[in-house]
C-alpha cells in the first residue's frame, strides 16, 4: 500500500476522473435518459434512464458531477437533492416492473447540504431508498467510481453487489468533517482519513464490498470493455438467483454483528 | 449546629395542613435549572412534576431510563440485549477511552435501550436512544440492537414504538456505522411488509444517519415540541450556503409544516397518544371483513 489514505481521497475527488455519464456512454448502448421525480423537480446531480448492456435492457442510474464549471453548477457538484433520490427510486421501481436489473454509478461528496434539501426531506428521501431497495425484486449492482460520501452514497448502494474502483473512497463522513468535529481542526484530515478506513482495500477487508476494480487503464476503451464484461457476467448470475432478496438482506445483516463477548451480564 | 438544619417533616396531610398557616418555607438550597426558552429559573422538583418540561412549554432532554418510566406501564419493561458492548473495530484513535467515559457518564452500556413493554395495556417492542451516550450516535451495537428488536417484533407479531435522539452515525466505527443505516432499514421493511405497526417519536436532536434511516420510517411519526430534526447540521448548512436560515429551521414545527411528521405531541400527552395509536392499529378492534 504505497498511497496514504488521504492521498487516495484526493485522487478520488480529482476532476480528471471519468464521471458517471462517461461510464454510461462508454459501457452501454441506446441510453435514453428519463427525467424527474414526478413530485417536485428534475435533479441534475442524478442521471438515469434505460439502456442496453451487451444487448440486454438495464436501468442505469449515475450521480454526475460534471466536467466543466457550468456543468458543476447545473449538477451541484454531484450532490443530490431529495428529488434526485426520489427520481432514482422511481426508475428502480420501473426496473422492477419491467424485469430489468439496476446498475448504479456512485460519485458524490454527500447528499446536498442546503435549506431546500432539508425542507423537502433529505433524510426521509434517503431512508425511503434504503427501505425500498432492500426488497426491490430485481438485481441491483452498484459501483463506487469516485467519492462515496455517507448516506448520500448509500442511498444508491443497498445492492446485491457493491464494487469499488481502486482509488474510490467510501466513508461515513468526510475526513475534513471528521477532523473538525473530533479534534476541532480540519487540518488533521490526513489523520482522520487514516482512522476512518475508507479506501477500497479497507472496504474489501471489512466485507462492505465484493470487488475492487483496477484503475491501471482508467478511462481507456479497454477499461470500459473490461467493466462491461464484468457487469454483464455478474448480472447474468444474479438474474437466476432464487434467493436474491434473502441474500441481499443477509449481506447487510451480518455487518457489525458483535462477536460473543465474555463479560456478558444480562 | 444541627438544630438549625432541622426541618419538620409532616407525617400526614393533617399535620401538613396545620403548618401551612405560616408562609411555606422555600428551601433555598433546592437546585434550579435555567430555561433556555423563557430564561426563568425553575426548581428541579417542579420541572419533574411536569415530566421535565418548563411551564413555558420548553422540553428539557430526558435520558432513556426516565423515558421508559414516563411512557411504559409500570414494571412492564423487559430489557433485551443489554450485554452487547461496542468494541473498537477500526482501532480508531481515542475511541476506546471515549466509550469508557460514555458508559460512566450515561450509566448505560450503549446508546440505545431496547426491550418489550406495554403502554396503556398494549404490548409492544420499545426502544429509546440515550443522549448521554455519545449523543445517541449509531455504531454497530446500536444498529444490531435495533435490528434484533425488529426481528423479534416480527417473530412475535408485535408493534414497535421507538424514541429517537441521535447525532447520527458514529464516526469512530466508520463504514460499519454507515452500513447500520441499511441494516436497520431492511429490518424495518421486513416488519412493515408483514403488516405490523411502527411508531417513532422524534426528540431533540434527531439528525444525520438516524434521520436518514429508522427515524423517518415509521408508519406514524410523532415529534416532541421544539425538537431539532434534520439530516445536515444547521451550522454546516449556514457555513456552506452562506445564507441565513429561516426562523425555526429544522424544528419539529417546521417538519410538520413541510409534511414530514404526523403530529407534534407534548411530552405529557405522549403516553395516552401512543396508547391510543397502538389500540387503533393493533388493539383487536372489530374487523371490516
Amino acid at each position: 500500500m504505497g498511497m496514504t489514505a488521504y492521498k487516495t481521497v484526493k485522487t478520488a475527488r480529482s476532476s480528471k476522473r471519468p464521471t458517471g455519464l462517461d461510464y454510461i456512454n462508454q459501457i452501454f448502448t441506446d441510453f435514453f435518459e428519463l427525467h424527474g421525480d414526478r413530485r417536485f423537480a428534475d435533479d441534475g446531480a442524478v442521471v438515469g434512464g434505460v439502456a442496453l448492456l451487451e444487448g440486454k435492457p438495464v436501468t442505469v442510474i449515475a450521480i454526475e458531477k460534471g466536467h466543466t464549471t457550468k456543468e458543476h453548477m447545473a449538477r451541484a457538484f454531484g450532490a443530490p437533492h431529495p428529488e434526485g433520490y426520489r427520481k432514482a427510486l422511481r426508475l428502480m421501481k420501473q426496473a422492477e416492473k419491467f424485469h430489468r436489473p439496476v446498475v448504479c454509478f456512485i460519485d458524490t461528496s454527500g447528499a446536498y447540504c442546503g435549506i431546500g434539501a432539508e425542507e423537502r426531506g433529505q433524510g426521509q428521501a434517503i431512508a425511503e431508498n434504503l427501505m425500498e431497495m432492500m426488497t426491490l425484486r430485481t438485481p441491483i449492482l452498484s459501483v463506487l467510481i469516485g467519492e462515496g460520501g455517507s448516506g448520500g452514497a448509500l442511498a444508491l448502494a443497498v445492492a446485491d453487489r457493491v464494487w469499488m474502483l481502486e482509488n474510490a473512497v467510501y466513508s461515513v463522513i468526510s475526513p475534513e468533517g471528521c477532523a473538525s468535529i473530533l479534534w476541532k481542526d480540519a487540518n488533521q484530515a490526513e489523520e482522520a482519513a487514516k482512522n476512518l478506513k475508507l479506501t477500497a482495500q479497507d472496504a474489501l477487508t471489512l466485507s462492505v464490498i465484493e470487488r475492487m476494480i483496477s484503475e491501471g487503464n482508467l478511462g481507456q476503451p479497454s477499461f470500459y470493455a473490461g467493466l462491461r464484461k464484468q457487469l454483464s457476467q455478474e448480472l447474468g448470475r444474479l438474474a437466476n438467483n432464487e434467493q436474491l432478496l434473502q441474500q441481499r438482506y443477509e449481506r447487510f445483516r451480518r455487518i457489525g454483528v458483535p462477536a460473543q463477548q465474555k463479560d456478558s451480564k444480562a | 449546629m444541627s438544630f438549625l438544619n432541622f426541618r419538620y417533616n409532616p407525617k400526614n396531610e393533617l399535620e401538613q395542613g396545620g403548618r401551612t398557616a405560616a408562609p411555606v418555607h422555600q428551601d433555598e438550597s433546592e437546585p434550579e435549572r435555567a430555561c433556555p426558552n423563557c430564561h426563568k429559573s425553575i426548581p428541579v422538583s417542579r420541572l419533574w412534576a411536569n415530566q421535565n418540561t418548563c411551564p413555558c412549554g420548553y422540553h428539557f432532554r430526558v435520558n432513556a431510563r426516565q423515558r421508559i418510566g414516563l411512557v411504559t406501564d409500570r414494571d412492564s419493561f423487559r430489557e433485551m440485549d443489554r450485554e452487547l458492548r461496542s468494541t473498537d473495530p477500526l482501532s480508531f484513535s481515542g475511541y476506546s477511552a471515549k466509550l469508557e467515559t460514555a458508559r460512566i457518564s450515561s450509566n448505560e452500556p450503549e446508546a440505545v435501550v431496547c426491550g418489550t413493554a406495554s403502554i396503556k395495556g398494549q404490548s409492544c417492542c420499545f426502544f429509546v436512544m440515550e443522549p448521554a451516550f455519545m449523543m445517541g450516535s449509531m455504531g454497530t451495537v446500536v444498529g444490531e440492537k435495533i435490528t434484533r428488536l425488529f426481528e423479534y417484533a416480527l417473530e412475535h407479531r408485535l408493534p414497535v414504538v421507538g424514541y429517537t435522539v441521535s447525532g447520527g452515525a458514529r464516526m469512530q466505527e466508520g463504514l460499519l456505522s454507515l452500513m447500520q443505516m441499511a441494516k436497520t432499514s431492511g429490518a424495518v421493511k421486513r416488519h412493515s411488509d408483514e403488516g405490523l405497526f411502527y411508531l417513532t417519536v422524534l426528540t431533540d436532536p434527531t439528525t444525520g444517519g438516524v434521520t436518514a434511516s429508522f427515524a423517518m420510517e415509521g408508519d406514524v411519526i410523532l415529534a416532541e415540541p421544539g425538537a431539532t430534526v434534520g439530516f445536515a447540521g444547521a451550522r454546516v448548512i449556514e457555513q456552506t450556503t452562506r445564507k441565513q436560515l429561516p426562523k425555526g429551521f429544522q424544528k419539529a414545527e417546521f417538519l410538520l409544516e413541510h409534511g414530514f411528521v404526523d403530529a407534534i405531541v407534548p411530552r405529557k400527552a405522549q403516553r395516552d397518544t401512543i396508547g391510543m395509536l397502538l389500540k387503533l392499529h393493533c388493539g383487536g378492534n372489530e374487523s371490516w371483513a
